[in-house]
């Protein structure tokens, strides 16, 4: 039997099995200027973009992303404004949203994962929902053919990643330290150690997120893993510099890992 | 278990309050809506719960403490005075006289035991009105355990003292400037450094709210209000209450209470404030790791509570209280910020007892209602003393030109 897989999933796969590192920006919808970011990363050679939208109680998200979160709240940004820009983006790269359950609660499963179709984003990201409370959301999500992509932390016992693996689509999350998203000095020790375990039990394509925070970690974390994800060190320069500084830095960090 | 002795601790565990499902479930609500990185703690701490829980050695310990350093059994008073002046028999449930001065001592005694049992060198914890949070600083200084309370920033402002207390005891007091500044948004700082520091760290949460198994951990903790209750009641009245009466932020002291009288045929009622009644006004939703009745806009973003008691201004309620509330066995009315200055008076001058502007809600809601319960018997639990809000009062009743 063949597996068919969603256009993340599938184009992530073509990648990596063609020896390209995988590059995704995360952006927080409703920030000023968020939309030329992501036309930026997109230009810059990212391979997908991760779009945040803002929730009032961002438990997984540090200062930068939560202080981001907050402005584009105060702005007036609510999930359906951010969507309905999604598709004035003109992008050729898969978008995935990445928000918190409650927003997705609150609307409906069904009617949320209909909207991202309807917006043209193919995946999406609910740090708040672990394995044993997804099914209803990855059951409306498949459904609608949106990929879900699950998170794997390094306090996994073995047997609960290759479950969480199995439920994953697009991509696996693999979660870089415990702690919160935001910038380190260093690439922790629990980022390479984590995609290592990821990478021996499955296929999907293993990228690395939550505190890869510059091209020389995103280097590093790509040593094991297929991919990274950045996202406070994105928002840091869209807040203090605008989009055309995430576009240089998109293409300083796209540099770093082809060089593997 | 009907051969308990007075006071008594123990409790049956085959009462009608049983533990939630096995997805930490009360009905529809509860559930464990965590980070992933928070989910194997989660579930080794309800696995060490139920094993702590079950250890004769563990309820020995912890009786002890409750009984030589909290000072429980807490004293059931009858209020003559109170009772005359509305017409209904009232007992307090006087959970203000335990150490630390509130009810949130029996659960973070416990916590901190089962911590320390479990090989954790530090708490956790956030506070709204400072209580939770003093007693959490209490625990560890008495366990010999890190402590690091994170609270509001309009609530460190309002609650000076309280901070001041758990600095002095070994404690450290982090401001959290985020969102609204208030209790949320310190429950959100808390769990994010429990993301981090998972490995060593015990998140004592403070109310019946949270992950599982925390509703029901807190809770079971919290239950020797209602048991010893329910013994005191019987001896002074030779029956039960016609209506139990508690405040509810989270619900912790209403919970424990309430678990006392669940399978009798009083009436339930936890008081909210107008600004933060998450049962009247909140729908179903999803915040700080369950699913309960949230405050929250057309969109599902939370709303702000807003209460002249800090330890109240929540918006959301632990899931069993939801669940109570959807199957009828109990109400959730709600007390406006004015009613509860006039009841903070009220029994400040009846009785002599300066409560915590929490549990005056409770006491405002009796005021009120009084009328239509004539002649019947009422525990009130006055979960806390008023010793930490008297300044704010001063500046309130300041204001309104009455001190």
């Amino acid at each position: 039997m063949s597996e068919t897989f969603g256009r993340i999933e599938t184009e992530f796969r073509a990648k990596r099995d063609a020896g390209h590192k995988l590059l995704v920006p995360y952006i927080t919808g409703g920030y000023p200027g968020w939309q030329d970011a992501i036309r930026a990363c997109a230009a810059q050679g990212a391979d997908a973009v991760e779009i945040g939208i803002p929730f009032s109680d961002p438990v997984m998200d540090g200062p930068v992303i939560q202080q981001a979160s907050q402005a584009a709240l105060d702005r007036g940004a609510t999930p359906q404004s951010v969507l309905d820009e999604v598709p004035r983006l003109d992008v050729e790269i898969p978008l995935l949203v990445m928000t918190y359950y409650n927003l997705v609660h609150h609307d409906g499963h069904r009617r949320f994962a209909h909207r991202l179709v309807e917006a043209g984003v193919s995946g999406c990201i609910l740090p708040d929902l672990p394995l044993e409370e997804s099914e209803p959301w990855t059951r409306a999500a498949d459904h609608e053919g949106v990929e879900t992509v699950m998170l794997a932390a390094p306090t996994a016992p073995d047997d609960r990643l290759p479950r969480v693996a199995a439920r994953a689509r697009g991509f696996l999350y693999s979660v870089g330290l415990l702690g919160v998203t935001g910038e380190r000095d260093e690439l922790a020790a629990t980022a390479t150690a984590l995609a290592g375990r990821l990478k021996a039990i499955t296929e999907v394509p293993v990228l690395v997120g939550v505190g890869v925070s510059n091209a020389e970690q995103a280097y590093e974390a790509t040593r094991v893993a297929d991919g990274v994800i950045q996202g406070a060190s994105m928002m840091r320069r869209l807040i203090d510099q605008g989009p055309d500084a995430v576009g240089e830095y998109v293409a300083e960090v796209r540099a770093s890992i082809d060089r593997h | 278990m009907t051969d308990t002795t007075p006071f008594d601790t123990r409790f049956d565990d085959d009462s009608l309050m049983s533990e939630p499902d096995p997805t930490g479930r009360f009905g529809e609500f509860g559930g464990r809506f965590v980070p992933e990185t928070l989910v194997p703690a989660c579930q080794q701490l309800e696995a060490g719960f139920r094993e702590a829980w079950s250890d004769p050695e563990f309820r020995d310990e912890l009786d002890t403490i409750l009984r030589d350093y909290a000072g429980r059994p807490s004293m059931l008073t009858e209020c003559f005075r109170l009772s005359e002046e509305l017409g209904v028999r009232i007992f307090m449930k006087r959970e203000d006289l335990n150490h630390t001065g509130s009810h949130k001592i029996n659960n973070v005694l416990g916590q901190a035991l089962l911590a320390k049992r479990m090989g954790k060198q530090r708490l956790v914890a956030e506070t709204g009105a400072g209580q939770h949070g003093v007693a959490t600083a209490t625990a560890a200084a008495l366990m010999g355990l890190d402590c690091k309370v994170y609270m509001g920033a309009v609530d460190v402002e309002r609650q000076a003292l309280n901070v001041f207390r758990m600095r002095l005891l070994g404690a450290e007091v982090e401001a959290v400037h985020s969102g609204s500044k208030t209790l949320k948004d310190a429950v959100n700082e808390a769990m994010r450094d429990w993301v981090a520091t998972v490995d060593g760290s015990h998140y004592c949460l403070g109310s019946v709210m949270g992950p599982h198994p925390y509703p029901w951990m807190v809770r079971q903790f919290h239950r020797v209000i209602g048991d010893e209750a329910r013994e005191q009641c019987r001896a002074a009245t030779g029956g039960d209450p016609d209506v139990v009466v508690a405040c509810v932020g989270g619900g912790s002291n209403a919970i424990g209470i309430f678990t006392g009288f669940v399978d009798t045929d009083a009436r339930l009622v936890g008081v909210e404030p107008a600004g933060g009644a998450a049962v009247r006004h909140g729908v179903p939703g999803v915040v700080h790791g369950m699913r309960s009745y949230l405050m929250q806009d057309e969109y599902g973003q939370v709303e702000e509570a807003l209460s002249i008691s800090a330890g109240l201004d929540y918006p959301g309620v632990g899931p069993e209280h939801s669940w109570l509330s959807s199957i009828g066995r109990a109400e959730y009315p709600n007390v406006t910020d004015d009613e509860v200055v006039e009841a903070f008076q009220l029994l400040s001058r009846t009785e002599g007892i300066i409560p915590a502007l929490e549990s005056a809600h409770a006491i405002a809601w009796l005021s009120r209602e009084a009328h239509t319960i004539q002649g019947q018997t009422v525990v009130v639990n006055l979960s806390g003393r008023g010793d930490k809000d008297v300044a704010q009062m001063m500046d309130v009743l300041g204001d309104r030109g009455e001190a």
